[in-house]
């Protein structure tokens, strides 16, 4: 993933615009990407949706199996999340074990739904002790445009939602939505130079020195973080990144909602 | 019926007087101490107690960076690893890199790559080894600390010392430095690291439910927590390379009063003026070798 190279002309060109407040797609700042979301786009799983954030584009399958729970939470369901890279979304992935990256993003993903509260998992209990609902969240990058963070969390909230607890062909009773309580957005910045670019595309994440990750609840509260890349921030630059986040996160929400 | 229940653990965490479980306030650290230098073959090292913490850190390089292909002509790649030992927890961990481990190693190493002089060192690569060997959590807030005495140990150029530390919120109180139990049935944790003499925040991560106002506190409790943090780590190096007048006397003795012979013969010519006086010597330093 980090092998792409920015001309620098292209570099001083996505500066001097940021400068003026503009970007290469004619986006101000703190402007996401135009956010698409197909829900229910795979017929073979519990639940699924096709995200896309500009031009990068991912597809969530939700698979859903029984199993045993963890032993120091005997009577919640169990949540995983995991990224595939595939090589068809950029000449720089490979096939093979999870790289870093992947891992990372995979693990903020999860953060931001797990700590949000999003599933109600302790409603996945099917015997405590014995026998929970899993659920798999499985991401797969389709076509990679930049800022997999958000795309992947989009497109894992909207999946989610559309899930059906697969209950019937498990002899568990009647199938029913999965219990969907809380909705996360996740709003990831890059800072070049002195200047922070929300949602950012490929070029700008590739010239980016540093990567900020906020995800907040529909109370505004700050549910995950996660700060990436070589470079830092300033205590300030990071309250007004939260701050943003929750604006941005208002008027994503109801995009993932599907209302 | 679960409200009360909920309630009954957050008076266990924090009491109504600020007391947590282990008598620390909600501004208090655990006990912390660091030592530089502790392992032999490393280039440089440091050992770290952080509470119920005990961690290692050892540095090698800048050296060749191997696989060659992920040399970087221009600078130098920083490399982490972090670890836990199988029975650094109370139920083993599987030896070998998880995927918390992955995460929290590509964290640290991006966090240190801001401060080390990387452009120094082109195709090499600065590795960082963190084995956690006790943990009692906060130990990629420990490892870091330590491993930037370790940094500072092996002689690596770098801006200033990173120091971090986590804070977080347990029975809806905002709290630095949570142990085990605390971030068990804690609310949220939010780990950071900072550069001692900017405050820039090179590391910062958080999980559970915090406010904007409960997260700007927490920062600042660690912000604050750094500063004890940086004096522990300069204290550690000090510690390491200071040496007592006693200790340079008994390594390297003053300089027995020199041989008269070359004395005589340097200032010779200035105290005597007699130029007869210098034949002699010059005749027992040349005569033999003449022969």
């Amino acid at each position: 993933m980090s092998e792409e190279i920015v001309s620098d002309l292209m570099r001083a060109h996505i500066y001097r615009l940021a400068q003026r407040g503009e970007r290469v797609d004619g986006r101000g700042l703190d402007e996401p990407r135009k956010l698409t979301v197909e829900r229910r786009y795979v017929g073979t799983a519990e639940g699924s949706a096709r995200a896309k954030l500009g031009n990068t584009d991912v597809l969530v399958g939700i698979k859903m199996s029984t199993g045993e729970p963890y032993p120091d939470t005997p009577d919640t369901g169990v949540l995983s999340t995991s990224l595939e890279l595939v090589p068809m979304a950029s000449p720089t992935f490979e096939a093979g074990p999870p790289r870093p990256e992947a891992i990372e993003i995979a693990r903020v993903v999860d953060r931001g739904i797990r700590e949000s509260k999003m599933v109600n998992v302790e409603k996945l209990c099917i015997k405590p002790k014995e026998k929970v609902w899993i659920l798999f969240i499985d991401i797969h990058v389709l076509d990679y445009d930049g800022n997999l963070f958000d795309v992947g969390s989009y497109g894992a909230t909207a999946a989610l939602a559309s899930t059906i607890v697969p209950a019937k062909a498990q002899g568990l009773g009647e199938d029913f939505p999965l219990p969907v309580e809380h909705w996360p957005v996740s709003v990831t910045f890059a800072k070049i130079k002195d200047l922070i670019l929300l949602d950012p595309d490929l070029d700008e994440e590739r010239m980016a020195e540093a990567r900020l990750t906020v995800t907040t609840d529909e109370n505004g509260d700050i549910r995950a973080m996660q700060k990436g890349l070589s470079g830092s921030f300033s205590f300030d630059e990071v309250k007004r990144c939260i701050e943003t986040s929750q604006k941005v996160g208002r008027q994503i929400r109801p995009i993932l909602q599907g209302s | 019926m679960e409200d009360i229940e909920h309630i009954e653990k957050e008076m266990k965490l924090i009491d109504e007087n600020g007391v947590r479980l282990d008598g620390r306030k909600f501004d208090q650290l655990r006990p912390i101490r660091i030592e530089a230098g502790v392992l032999k073959r490393a280039d440089g090292s440091a050992y770290i107690e952080w509470g119920g913490n005990k961690v290692l850190a050892a540095v090698y390089g800048p050296r060749e960076a191997h696989p060659r292909h992920i040399q970087d002509p221009a600078r130098a790649l920083v490399q982490c690893r972090y670890n836990m030992a199988p029975f650094s927890v109370s139920d083993r961990k599987r030896p070998g890199p998880d995927r918390r481990s992955v995460e929290i190693s590509k964290v640290i190493s991006e966090a240190f790559s801001s401060v080390v002089f990387k452009e120094q060192f082109p195709r090499t690569s600065v590795d960082i080894f963190i084995e956690v060997l006790q943990a009692d959590a906060g130990t990629r807030c420990a490892g870091l600390t330590a491993a930037s005495v370790a940094l500072a140990d092996a002689g690596v150029p770098m801006r200033d010392l990173v120091a971090a530390c986590a804070s977080g919120k347990i029975g809806g109180v905002v709290c630095l430095d949570l142990n085990k139990e605390e971030d068990n049935f804690g609310d949220a944790d939010c780990p950071m690291a900072v550069v001692h003499g900017t405050g820039e925040i090179v590391l910062l991560q958080m999980d559970g439910h915090l406010t904007f106002d409960e997260f700007q506190k927490a920062m600042e409790l660690s912000l604050g927590a750094a500063d004890r943090l940086f004096e522990l780590q300069r204290d550690a190096l000090r510690r390491r390379y200071s040496v007592t007048l006693e200790e340079i006397l008994r390594e390297s003795p003053p300089p027995v009063a020199p041989p008269p012979e070359p004395e005589d013969r340097d200032f010779a010519p200035v105290e005597e003026p007699g130029p007869q006086d210098e034949a002699p010597p010059r005749d027992e330093d040349f005569g033999p070798e003449g022969i």
